[in-house]
């Protein structure tokens, strides 16, 4: 399995690497005005928005973005598509960092996170709470993701020692490797079963918040739109990410494959839609979409989005043209990011004349969590064994 | 396409299991019934005269410092609605010239906000940590700060917005009406009970409090009628006018019931009081989450699935 992957190699302090560099030393400044004064010193949160982009960007959408870990795992071991597996290192990264990220996040935007153990504790977790349960697997997650990316860490440590800083490269880690190595099926299993769970949870969240939101996203379908586009978002971003690697690394991409994954997604999006439009019409709440306000201009624009991903990888023609499978992951990866913020904070309405707009520096710790994601990434794909070999190519 | 349609079946099962058991909620949550010591509050918009005195008592019986709505001259404490440092508001409803009270048009009038300690409290359901707990005796939802992490899910759940958060602060809290509950361990009443002079604002147990309430939607206005003060079945009471109800008293079934009550001579949603369903939200959520995961059995027969799908297929690509 292991001549699958190779480091890129190449500089690391590069223009773009710098550019991004700034963005998260930047963010790192909010976040530490953050924390000595206060979320509202940053934030443009209030009693009426508690939950703002932080939540649904960095931790519900970017949590779904970081799903090609998960939905390989679906197709390569669930399904038993071995082909597929030079495909699921760099998936893994991105949902590695996706997660951990989002993590991060979690502990940023939550006032108390000095009591954030409070959760793991029997006294006092609460078993009803839908939040308790996307918390404790989201945060169990992150761990089973970076055991279940660790042999390309050890892999690295082993074959490419030139690569590693200094302190790296005399540890031996041939023991741990083959420990992981031993009971990865079970970790490769909790990878596929937690994700199943939160991604799901993570639309029962807004049941709760009842008829504050609008009747286009408040249904009991929720956690199974949320799952379903979760899954295809994951299909999305390993096409993205191969299709965009593959022209900024200068190799050929790996179409065939590709053509195959993207292939899921017709299905997919169209299981996803016929539930959300049946769902709509069965509850007589269709009429909400035609009334010209925010909300029915977002639902159109949110739909139009699935659809058009539908459009560009529905005919199996445009599934070997890398740029039209690349065009149909991002407006996937859009479509779900927009529902995602629908279902979040755009038609949330706690009434009272509250609003929301993200503040700039909600907007820029944003931007700075996803650079700081790109950065490590690029560093990880030039120094460990990553990306397919290009042989494979 | 190499997926073949056998295969698609199986991923679509485990989705179409999800709708299935989200479409039949074979494992409903059976709703919250009142708890029989619960106490509460009793407000009657047509007995208030608007006077405040209740926010000021609550302001001071539970040390909280001044909320300011004009920067321009911040030592005046004059919240526009609850806040992190304010329980419990009287709020102005005001149509047209305003000119006679509770009348929706043309008229005015008043409605207090404070927790309305719901039988079945979406704060609670929805914290992760139990920092929310109503008591078991007198249904008071309290918070812990002990417990608290700060996610402010309870905000996004209370259909009221009556958790307040301290946005202000490096270490800060969710702040809520706990109903005087330090008052009451020492058999005294709420706050703004006690110190309403008009009797706009009762305490007592809730099935007193709503039989006090349907008592007053059957008097006929015009008619003088003694209205209790400060208690509902205390001794001191005032006589009164009887100006007409709306024929509801909000609470009584609204979100699953709150131990808070509401009468009013002006439609409870023009005062700004959400419209809910007689199910709670708690309720709706509980039911979706507990027929997923039965108890986590669901899970754990899912993981062992898993386990072995994935071990026979690692197996295969060495």
């Amino acid at each position: 399995m292991s001549e699958e992957s190779k480091p890129i190699g190449g500089e690391i302090l590069t223009k773009p690497f710098k550019v991004l560099m700034g963005f998260a030393l930047f963010a790192g400044l909010l976040v530490l005005i953050r924390f000595v004064l206060g979320i509202g010193a940053v934030a443009n949160l209030s009693d009426g928005f508690p939950w703002g982009i932080w939540i649904a960007y960095d931790v519900v959408a970017g949590t779904a973005i970081a799903c090609g870990g998960y939905s390989m795992a679906l197709l390569v071991y669930v399904l038993n598509k071995g082909e597929y597996h030079p495909l699921v290192r760099p998936a893994l990264l991105a949902s590695v960092f996706g997660y951990t990220l989002a993590a991060i996040s979690i502990f940023i935007d939550i006032g108390r996170y000095w009591q954030a153990y409070n959760m793991f504790t029997p006294w006092y977790s609460n078993v009803n709470s839908v939040m308790l349960e996307v918390a404790v697997c989201i945060g169990s997650y992150v761990g089973v993701l970076w055991i279940e990316f660790s042999p390309a860490f050890f892999e690295g440590m082993e074959k490419y020692k030139s690569n590693m800083p200094k302190f790296l490269q005399n540890i031996n880690v041939s023991g741990i490797h083959k420990l992981v190595k031993k009971y990865l099926f079970f970790f490769i299993a909790l990878g596929i079963l937690l994700p199943t769970m939160h991604q799901s949870s993570l639309g029962t969240l807004m049941v709760i918040a009842g008829k504050k939101l609008s009747p286009l996203w408040q249904t009991r379908f929720l956690p199974l739109l949320f799952l379903i586009s979760a899954i295809t978002m994951g299909y999305a971003i390993v096409v993205f990410e191969a299709i965009y690697a593959s022209v900024g690394f200068k190799h050929a991409p790996e179409t065939n494959l590709l053509s195959k994954i993207t292939g899921l997604m017709p299905w997919l999006i169209g299981i996803y839609l016929v539930i959300r439009m049946v769902d709509i019409v069965a509850r007589g709440v269709i009429g909400l979409a035609f009334r010209f306000d925010l909300n029915s201009l977002m639902f159109w624009i949110e739909i139009a989005s699935f659809v058009v991903a539908l459009a560009f990888v529905l005919p199996k023609a445009n599934r070997t043209v890398p740029r039209k499978m690349f065009l149909g992951a991002v407006f996937m990866l859009l479509a779900g990011t927009i529902y995602r913020f629908d279902a979040f904070f755009i038609s949330f309405n706690p009434g009272n004349n509250w609003s929301y707009f993200p503040s700039f520096g909600e907007i820029m710790i944003t931007l700075g969590m996803i650079a700081f994601e790109i950065m490590a990434y690029l560093y990880i794909v030039k120094k460990f064994p990553v990306l397919p070999a290009p042989e494979h190519a | 396409m190499e997926i073949k349609r056998r295969d698609f079946l199986k991923v679509a099962a485990a989705g179409g299991l999800i709708a299935a058991s989200s479409a039949t909620p074979v494992l409903a949550r059976e709703p919250k019934g009142r708890l029989k010591e619960a106490v509460g509050l009793l407000y009657d918009s047509t007995v208030c005269t608007g006077c405040k005195a209740c926010v000021s008592a609550c302001k001071q019986y539970n040390d909280m410092p001044q909320s300011s709505s004009t920067p321009q001259d911040p030592l005046w404490d004059n919240p526009l609605d609850t806040d992190s440092k304010t329980y419990n508001i009287i709020k102005l409803y005001k149509n047209g010239t305003g000119e006679v009270k509770d009348r929706e048009k043309d008229g005015h009038a008043y409605i207090k906000r404070q927790c309305m300690h719901c039988v079945d409290p979406a704060c609670m359901s929805a914290c992760p940590v139990s920092a929310l707990q109503k008591d078991p005796k007198s249904g008071v939802v309290s918070y812990d700060k002990g417990a608290c992490i700060g996610c402010r899910y309870c905000q996004v759940a209370c259909p009221f917005n009556i958790p307040k958060f301290e946005f202000e602060k490096a270490f800060p809290r969710i702040q809520k009406c706990q109903l005087c509950s330090h008052r009451l361990a020492r058999n005294e009443i709420a706050a703004c009970a006690e110190f309403c002079p008009t009797g706009a604002t009762v305490f007592g147990k809730v099935e007193d409090l709503l039989a006090e309430a349907k008592r007053r939607l059957a008097y006929k206005p015009g008619e003088y009628r003694k209205y209790p003060v400060a208690r509902v079945d205390g001794k001191e009471t005032t006589e009164r006018l009887v100006t007409p109800y709306v024929q509801k008293v909000y609470g009584e079934r609204d979100g699953g019931g709150t131990q808070t009550l509401y009468l009013a001579g002006v439609s409870f949603e023009k005062l700004g009081l959400p419209v809910l369903d007689e199910e709670s939200d708690a309720r709706r959520t509980e039911t979706i989450q507990h027929t997923l995961y039965k108890g986590m059995i669901a899970p754990i027969v899912f993981l062992g699935g898993l386990i072995y799908v994935v071990h026979r297929n690692t197996k295969d690509h060495k």
